[in-house]
């Protein structure tokens, strides 16, 4: 099951990211490599094996609905690149 | 509408859970607070923070769940759904994608005397995203502003089956749903607020055909009336299409409010591709038998409940029962009224014709107002007692919505007393017969409208203050002697 370069090109538009030929080859080898790789989990007879939910042995972790004040606006937006009247301020969407 | 074709709706709706803080982190939930005042590092997804999952909103998801006749879920999962958009800070909206909460539910509408079963695929928790602000609409703006205080707050999506034949059906589903959301005490549910949302998915198919038309989904819709107006418009859009041999694309439309139509947006070549995969910072939720069986000792009254009620004790007809249960501040109000004034019929007609009108030309809810059920009762013991006539009192009964004034107070300021006293009446008929010389001629040739000519002039030198039982009487005696 190896990638295509038109599929390797659709996960850069989804991922935001534009890349050469020469990446788009680059990142097509390394993750067909991964997928080789994940592919031997299928050698595995899981017939009878539930789908595993979680790794831990956890679950129910809860908090209880009570309010915990947060940072004030000026500490939030500190590390912003941009910012105007208390809001985070970014580029054109469309 | 064209016989031809058959209407599919099936509703997704967006529910704000009433919880005091978000989903996966302490920050509150109060509405209308000044931008980014309600956000910590986890709701604004900054690197190295966890989701703690909320117990209430769980909770709310069960009760919901229960309301909706679903299954509730022994093991419930969160996943993570992949997408870029500025009012989403991780990059990721965490969801419930493989092991939602609820599903399989249903419940029942009724439209024009016809009940029907609306499916309930399913109900799931996710985030809210935050709020964007553009500068102008959004594809003019140079740049957009980010409030992330909606971020992260606790959503319902309850994604119902495609069960809808109609624009009508569609508007009754989503009504029912939202009575039932507010009993369940689980949502403000109030549309104008963004805290109920809905979308549309809606196709059409040439009648018998059993496989689904293309179909088309219409955002943007937060009202009853966006709902109902924008499912027609689409159905006629789409009819016209086939009608012209033209191919119908899956795609998402935007309703445009000002102009009544909907606009294309986006088309299923650049549908999102989500990638969504279990969120490993989140434990399954368990749930046990006892927790849904606490949560369901904690129900109180539903919609359908309480409308039986209202048929089998109160006598009222089915009609009556369906517009009093569409909000529990409506139930409570009429409930409150009829333990002081067991005239179940006569109080309904109140609420369903003077104040539900006062509230629409008013744009209020119920509990907005500052009514109370037991001035209600206080006027219709001044009707029964004559001190002012039926008429009157819709006057006296704006005055209340107005100002919140007791009826006593208002008929006194306002001098509104009804007039019963025979002796003054008898003056002023006297009056009236002796200036109308003519009509009393046309009454004795039997014109029945001459009759009514009296009343109406009597009730205008009164300001219809005059008790109607009473003028009737003096004024036959009086024309019987001419």
């Amino acid at each position: 099951m190896a990638l295509t370069s038109k599929e390797v090109e659709h996960l850069a538009i989804l991922s935001r990211l534009a890349l050469t030929d020469e990446e788009k080859a680059l990142f097509a080898g390394q993750m067909n490599d991964i997928l080789e790789f994940a592919d031997k989990f299928n050698q595995l007879d899981t017939d009878n094996v539930e789908p595993m939910v979680y790794v831990l042995p956890a679950n129910n972790v809860f908090r209880e609905d009570e309010v915990i004040p947060g940072p004030t606006r000026d500490e939030l937006l500190t590390n912003a690149s941009a910012v105007e009247e208390g809001y985070f301020k970014v580029p054109k969407i469309l | 509408m064209n016989r031809e074709y058959e209407t599919v709706v099936g509703l997704e709706v967006h529910v704000e859970l009433k919880t005091k803080t978000k989903i996966f982190c302490s920050c509150s939930t109060e509405f209308g607070a000044e931008p980014n005042t309600q956000v910590c590092p986890g709701c604004a997804g900054f690197p190295g923070t966890l989701p703690v999952l909320n117990r209430k909103a769980v909770e709310y998801a069960i009760k919901t769940g229960l309301a909706l006749n679903c299954e509730i879920a022994e093991v419930s999962k969160f996943d993570r759904k992949n997408y870029f958009y500025p009012d989403l800070p991780k990059a990721y909206q965490i969801s419930q994608y493989y092991m939602p909460i609820c599903k399989n539910g249903h419940l029942d509408i009724e439209v024009e005397e016809t009940k029907k079963r609306i499916g309930i695929t399913r109900a799931h928790l996710e985030e809210d995203a935050g709020k964007l602000v553009h500068q102008g609409t959004i594809t003019s703006t140079e740049y957009s502003l980010v409030d992330l205080n909606r971020g992260g707050m606790a959503l319902l999506e309850i994604v119902s089956e495609p069960d809808m034949r109609s624009a009508q059906e569609a508007r009754a589903y989503l009504e029912n749903l939202r009575a039932i959301l507010l009993f369940a005490g689980v949502s403000d549910c109030k549309m104008q607020e963004g805290s109920l949302r809905c979308d549309a998915n809606v196709s059409v198919r040439p009648r018998g055909q059993t496989e689904l038309g293309t179909r088309v989904e219409i955002k943007n819709l937060n009202s009853f009336r966006a709902l109902e107006k924008s499912i027609e418009y689409e159905v006629r859009r789409q009819i016209n299409a086939i009608e012209d041999g033209e191919e119908l694309i899956q795609e998402t439309r935007t309703w445009d409010e000002e102009k009544q139509v909907t606009r294309a947006m986006r088309t299923k070549e650049d549908a999102q591709d989500y990638r969504y995969f279990p969120d490993p910072d989140l434990a399954p939720v368990y749930i046990s038998q006892e927790w849904i069986a606490q949560v369901s000792e904690s129900m109180t009254e539903l919609p359908n409940q309480a409308r039986q009620r209202l048929v089998n004790d109160c006598g009222l007809p089915e009609y009556d029962a369906s517009i009093l249960t569409l909000t529990p501040a409506t139930l409570k109000f009429f409930d409150e009224a009829i333990t002081k004034y067991n005239q179940p019929k006569i109080v309904s007609n109140w609420i369903m014709g003077e104040l539900n009108r006062l509230l629409n030309v008013n744009n209020m809810e119920i509990e907005d107002s500052r009514l109370v059920a037991g001035d209600l009762v206080e006027l219709l013991k001044l009707i029964d007692a004559g001190t002012i006539s039926g008429k009157i009192a819709k006057t006296v009964f704006e005055e209340m919505f107005s100002t919140g004034k007791k009826p006593e107070e208002i008929i006194k300021e306002k001098g509104l007393l009804q007039i019963s006293d025979e002796d003054t009446l008898k003056g002023m008929i006297d009056e009236i017969v002796a200036a109308n010389p003519k009509v009393v001629e046309d009454y004795k040739n039997g014109k029945e409208k001459a009759f009514g000519f009296f009343v109406g002039q009597l009730m205008k030198a009164t300001r219809g203050q005059a008790n109607p039982a009473i003028v009737n009487k003096l004024l036959q005696e009086r024309l019987s002697r001419e």
